[in-house]
């Protein structure tokens, strides 16, 4: 039995994506070099929020490099996710000041509380444990992001509260 | 621009000054931002604006003002009061009875007199603090690119190379090596295209001052390698910048943007033949890339894995072309040199390290920040003047300087001079400039295990001592620390270390050991402390009849 597929307009990604369009801009500004595949996966990442293996092989061949040294860069630097993030993200810094002053306290306390380890998200889907090399905020020592928002000099206790935090609006949506 | 617009753009700047508008300033770097400096120039505004001052006094975001513990920041332009810990109703109070009134509000005041601004001396940071940093006309009216147009005009590439070599200026990324003496090579080395490369992949965990500086003065760094590319031939250049330090990556892109629309940057700068174009790359997260032969394949889009050198970069760099790597603080301090003359740069620190050093001051340490001091100043007078000592009275343990490369200088220490010689001789390094902190509280053991997890974790893995090594040294120093370890387990310890040091192809492998080391050559005790007792392991052995020598 045949099937009949829509054909997708000139230019346009098959699967009607327009996100593609955006990053097929961020390629043609680097004029399609491969050398440029750091910035566009930067980009890539931006725009759709992790890099899932369709992804991959779409800037592989858009920039004409084999799949596997994208992969290889791809899985090389820890900034580039390739797996989906949760709702919320808890990063710890665990840089030297943060640890001399108790980092590792409150990430026992935190994972305990979660129910998984930093590097993984939480069953529900809702809280990506992460830990961060330095945020650079070591006047603030111990340091937590939330969401894109610093809170610093923080105790074990604090840092268990915006845990809770994070989770209760999860309640709330579903109620 | 023409070198006669830019004074004439200085003297406007310099006349707007003078005008008597007053200015309030707040400090916009990311530590004070990360404890509300939005909301406190928001307050700020909003007050200025009820009061009906908003005419008479602006809110201006500078770079880091240096005491990032006590953030929020603010000071007044017009009479230099600093405030500290500024929230809403001292927001208030400044524009009411400071800006209105004149009064000082002193439950805030800050103490510019004390020995943490006192025993400074900045160069680097000069402007931090000081300017909106996001205004070229600003650094232009603090001389800025004024030593770029006294290259590019009167002086020829070599005579630059010559200044930068007789002011004694070494590479600020640690290594110390003679910025001059780089420069030369690559002029000297054959190749069509040359490159200019600023290394601003600041991975050490606490660690800021690059950031700092990016933040606060982007146009120095700018400026610094534009002169480095008419010293030595280059038209291309490129910051490599971490993915983790966003507000650095937008006020550079800002600066590069304003800088080519001033002619300052661009094709024909300063009417002469000199082209000079600076290109962003962003990092992304691998500690690795700071190793510079790593940085380059980065910047070509390639896994960040170091080779052999040599050859080095100055001779086989980006894209195989001749290519200057510099730290951001060493292109920061181009500039003054150049405006200011070889000698007076090298009259300040030692005569083996000339000028100054910032660092960034953290952990168990009362006055939590970002400083520059001059090269040979003893390591006590950073930590118990400047730095007010450990907080809560606790005793003084070690200061780790060099993050993961480097390594902990001892109590018995404290009288050192902070150069790279003498850091050297106590096995530590200079490194970017991180200086941590530590009291009783901290195990040493525990210490030396976290960087080694560090040093596990960003290993490329290209080679094999580095790689297995780092791993198996984790590995002795968890089973140390777990009361588990023997005094077999101590030697094989040293052993891997030796190994891994010598035996590594990058920096990263070669000084991945120096934490352990250097733990154990100052603190051999706390080791000893967590070894299973001798007797236990000899009832296990007669136990298990284990007979070493069959």
């Amino acid at each position: 039995m045949e099937t009949v597929h829509a054909v997708p307009a000139k230019g346009q990604h098959p699967s009607g994506d327009n996100r593609f369009k955006l990053l097929d801009r961020a390629i043609t500004k680097h004029q399609g070099r491969g050398d440029a595949l750091i910035e566009v996966l930067h980009v890539a990442q931006g725009i759709f929020g992790f890099l899932e293996n369709d992804l991959l092989i779409y800037v592989a061949h858009s920039l004409k490099l084999p799949l596997s040294r994208v992969y290889g860069v791809a899985t090389f630097y820890h900034y580039f996710n390739l797996k989906p993030k949760g709702e919320h993200t808890f990063v710890l810094c665990m840089g030297t000041a943060c640890y001399v002053k108790g980092a590792e306290r409150i990430q026992e306390a935190v994972e305990r509380q979660c129910g998984c380890t930093f590097g993984e998200t939480t069953a529900d889907n809702k809280i990506s444990l992460i830990t961060a090399r330095c945020v650079g905020s070591c006047g603030l020592a111990p340091v937590v992001v939330l969401d894109n928002v610093v809170a610093g000099k923080l105790s074990v206790e604090q840092a268990m509260q915006k845990v809770t935090h994070l989770q209760e609006s999860r309640v709330e949506e579903i109620i | 621009m023409t070198l006669e617009e830019l004074h004439e753009c200085a003297e406007k700047e310099n006349k707007k000054i003078q005008n008597g508008k007053k200015r309030i300033l707040y400090c916009s770097a990311a530590g004070c931002v990360s404890c509300g400096a939005d909301f406190v120039r928001d307050t700020l505004k909003a007050k200025l604006q009820e009061h009906h001052l908003d005419k008479e006094c602006d809110v201006v975001g500078t770079g880091c003002m240096g005491l990032c513990g006590e953030g929020p920041l603010v000071k007044t332009a017009h009479d230099t009061v600093l405030y500290q810990n500024v929230d809403e109703s001292a927001a208030e109070q400044i524009v009411t009875s400071h800006i209105k009134e004149n009064r000082i509000v002193t439950s805030h005041q800050c103490d510019i007199s004390s020995p943490f601004f006192a025993s400074q001396y900045k160069i680097v940071l000069e402007n931090c603090g000081k300017i909106n940093a996001e205004s070229i006309d600003e650094y232009i009216g603090v001389d800025g690119y004024q030593a770029l147009a006294k290259v590019v005009s009167e002086k020829q590439p070599q005579d630059v190379i010559e200044e930068i070599r007789k002011s004694g200026l070494r590479g600020r990324g640690g290594a110390g090596y003679l910025t001059g003496l780089k420069w030369d090579i690559v002029s000297k080395a054959k190749g069509e295209q040359k490159y200019i490369v600023c290394n601003a992949d600041e991975g050490d965990p606490g660690a800021f001052m690059d950031r700092s500086v990016l933040e606060g003065d982007p146009h120095r760094v700018l400026e610094g390698m534009a002169i480095a590319g008419y010293a030595v031939g280059a038209n291309q250049g490129f910051v490599y910048v971490r993915a983790e330090y966003p507000s650095a990556i937008e006020r550079l892109k800002l600066a590069i943007k304003q800088a080519e629309k001033a002619g300052l940057l661009g094709s024909r700068i300063f009417e002469s033949n000199f082209n000079f174009r600076i290109d962003i790359r962003i990092g992304a997260g691998a500690f690795v890339c700071g190793e510079e032969t790593a940085l380059l394949a980065s910047i070509e889009g390639r896994r960040g894995n170091p080779r052999p050198r040599p050859p080095f970069p100055s001779e086989k760099g980006l894209w195989g072309m001749p290519t200057v790597i510099n730290n951001v603080e060493t292109y920061a301090n181009i500039a003054p040199i150049i405006r200011n003359g070889f000698e007076w740069f090298s009259k300040i620190g030692t005569a083996k390290s000339p000028g100054t050093k910032v660092f960034a001051l953290a952990g168990k340490i009362k006055n939590t920040g970002l400083i520059e001091v001059p090269m040979g100043i003893p390591l006590r007078t950073i930590i118990f003047d400047i730095g007010g000592g450990t907080p809560d009275g606790t005793e003084f343990k070690a200061a780790q300087t060099g993050g993961p490369s480097g390594g902990c200088i001892p109590s018995q220490h404290l009288e050192l001079p902070v150069d790279y010689e003498s850091l050297a001789t106590v096995g530590s390094i200079m490194g970017s400039g991180g200086l941590i902190v530590m009291d009783s509280e901290s195990k040493m053991v525990e210490v030396a295990k976290f960087f080694m997890q560090f040093c596990m974790d960003e290993s490329c893995g290209k080679c094999i001592p580095c790689r297995v090594g780092t791993r198996h040294i984790y590995g002795l120093l968890d089973k140390i620390s777990k009361k588990k370890g023997t005094q077999d387990d101590m030697i094989l310890l040293q052993e891997l270390c030796m190994m891994v040091k010598e035996t590594s192809l990058c920096g990263l492998g070669q000084s991945a050991p120096n934490p352990v080391l250097s733990t154990l050559r100052f603190f051999r005790h706390e080791y000893e402390e967590l070894l299973q007792p001798v007797e236990t392991f000899q009832e296990f052995n007669d136990v298990h009849e284990v007979n070493f020598e069959k």
